[in-house]
């Protein structure tokens, strides 16, 4: 699904990533842990070109080269990124923002269904949905822009730090929903400060610190690693 | 006649020009966060065009709602592409640049489409034709032209079509997307430089069909004229909230009432015949009904500004507007 190839991100005269190479099949979730500026969010900009001045080497999605394809593209060939700090439009309605996502899409009947989904997924989106995405809570918003990357029905989603900002009973909804859409058959990058949370949600995982890879392994094993424990489990 | 109601009258007219120009304004601040001072230029061209047409049509016999038909065809397409062109030429290259940049080339272009403008219509202040018979109703005391119904209704039109188009079309949602954060409109697969190009085209299109109802409505054109006209419906956008689509339209409404107003009632109000108080002071002057006006009607102009003063200094958000701090 996804070969990245010696990756280097650097912008404001910091190298943020320092050559990482990984590679994600299809269908699987994988981890990305590591401490605050270890590189993992400019990794994933990287991925989904929202930085595109200052990276380096290869990216292939499915095979193609897409590192120097234009930003809007991607989404048209499956990669969706869920933002740190979730992104949601505030002064559109959550309804719009579902919209938005679909954006790509000329498939009205297939939209509607699709819009049903979400709806069932994320009932409280339903409630609200004429509502201001500005007025949801946080961790609506985080709903909200799950379901918005979603609406694209992409092969490959990349979520930047989801738990961030929310409070324990909403991240753990969160994490339900990004394993009920793991379930359902789409690739998952997650970047994720809660190692823990994120280890336990993916199949594998991947330890990156200071820009680079230092560890990698399946889940179980990072969590039983005594490195993990102590660095990113406080044990 | 019954001064208030023939203001009023007046006041809805100008002020829904006013308010489409402003949209023009307003829609390019609200995705680029640019003041495109160029706008009142496109307005300009458009009543330049159209007049252009309709003199080369005049003698040729074709009905007048023809003419101006054709006038309409040629300059809406003229100004969309000269909106296009300042937007793909002269700001997108700056996009990144620091934001005084665009601003001043934004002056700049203003400046140069006057140059251009002076080049092909010359210097001198054309008339347009009198094509369109012009019939008067008396309301209440008050005359209204068939012209001003035809303004007034075609702004209408206008502004609720462009309303249709930003809040119920695609395209408007990815407007409204990419005004608030183009970087994530991107992710959601939005083409932004195609996005802020319809913005500033939809705008042109506008402008170009207010320029023909201004040149009309007075029936002059020239090639200074959106000089203050672009000035003044920036102020309208200002005042109803700059970026804000609604208050562009309540904003150029409420300034073109008060511009007829203030033209309307600053004679009788600045008349220092009229205060008794003050009356043996020029009693000379005042006697058999005699007057001593300060300002007349051609201080029109400047109650756009004082209002424009007036929102900067007590409500820079304008009536409508939110969240300037973290924009401005």
């Amino acid at each position: 699904m996804l070969a990245v190839l010696n990756l280097k991100v650097s912008y404001g005269g910091i190298t943020a990533v320092k050559g990482v190479s990984f590679a994600i099949e299809q269908g699987e979730t994988v981890a990305f842990i590591g401490t605050n500026g270890a590189g993992k969010t400019s990794m994933l900009k990287a991925l989904a070109r929202v930085l595109n001045e200052g990276t380096q080497g290869s990216i292939k999605l499915r095979g193609e080269e897409i590192i120097a394809m234009p930003p809007h593209h991607l989404i048209r060939n499956g990669l969706a990124l869920v933002p740190e700090g979730r992104g949601v439009f505030a002064r559109l309605s959550v309804a719009e923002n579902l919209a938005m996502g679909a954006y790509i899409r000329n498939d009205r009947q297939e939209i509607a269904a699709d819009l049903g989904r979400v709806y069932e997924l994320l009932p409280q989106l339903r409630e609200r949905h004429r509502q201001l995405a500005g007025t949801l809570s946080g961790g609506e918003q985080q709903m909200l822009a799950l379901g918005r990357a979603l609406m694209a029905r992409p092969q490959l989603l990349l979520l930047d730090e989801p738990s961030m900002g929310l409070a324990p009973l909403m991240v753990n909804k969160v994490f339900e929903t990004i394993r009920t859409v793991a379930a359902s058959g789409v690739t998952i990058v997650l970047v994720e400060q809660n190692a823990k949370l994120a280890l336990q949600t993916a199949r594998r995982g991947y330890v990156m610190e200071s820009g680079c890879i230092t560890l990698a392994g399946s889940s179980s094993a990072l969590l039983a690693d005594p490195r993990v424990r102590k660095a990113y489990l406080g044990e | 006649m019954d001064t208030f109601l023939q203001q009023i009258i007046n006041g809805l007219t100008l002020g829904s020009l006013y308010a489409i120009v402003a949209l023009g304004y307003t829609m390019v601040y609200g995705i680029i966060q640019l003041i495109n001072f160029a706008h009142g230029e496109v307005v300009m061209f458009g009543a330049m065009i159209t007049l252009s047409v309709i003199s080369a049509a005049a003698g040729s016999g074709l009905p007048p709602a023809a003419m101006i038909l054709m006038g309409v065809a040629v300059a809406i397409p003229a100004c969309m592409a000269l909106g296009y062109l300042l937007e793909r030429a002269a700001y997108r290259p700056l996009r990144k640049a620091p934001r005084l940049a665009p601003l001043i080339t934004a002056i700049g272009m203003s400046i140069v489409l006057q140059q251009i403008a002076l080049m092909i219509w010359s210097r001198n202040i054309l008339s347009f034709p009198q094509i369109l018979p012009v019939t008067l109703y008396e309301v209440a005391g008050a005359s209204v032209s068939s012209l001003q119904i035809i303004i007034i209704g075609l702004c209408l039109v206008m502004m609720t079509g462009l309303a249709w188009i930003v809040y119920g079309s695609r395209l408007g949602t990815a407007m409204r997307a990419t005004a608030e954060n183009p970087e994530i409109a991107r992710l959601m697969g939005v083409d932004v430089d195609r996005v802020i190009a319809m913005t500033f085209i939809i705008g042109a299109g506008l402008a170009a069909v207010a320029g023909l109802m201004v040149g009309i409505y007075y029936g002059l054109a020239h090639y200074t004229m959106g000089a203050t006209l672009g000035l003044k419906a920036f102020s309208a956008a200002v005042l109803g909230g700059i970026g804000n689509i609604p208050g562009a339209m309540v904003g150029g409404i409420l300034l073109g009432l008060v511009e007829a107003l203030g033209a309307g009632y600053i004679g009788e109000l600045t008349d220092l015949c009229g205060y008794s108080t003050l009356n043996f002071l020029f009693q000379s002057r005042c006697a058999d009904g005699g007057n001593l006006v300060l300002f007349g009607s051609n201080y029109q102009d400047v109650f756009a500004f004082v209002v424009l003063i007036l929102v900067l200094v007590f409500r820079p958000s304008g009536l409508l507007g939110e969240r300037v701090a973290d924009r401005a």
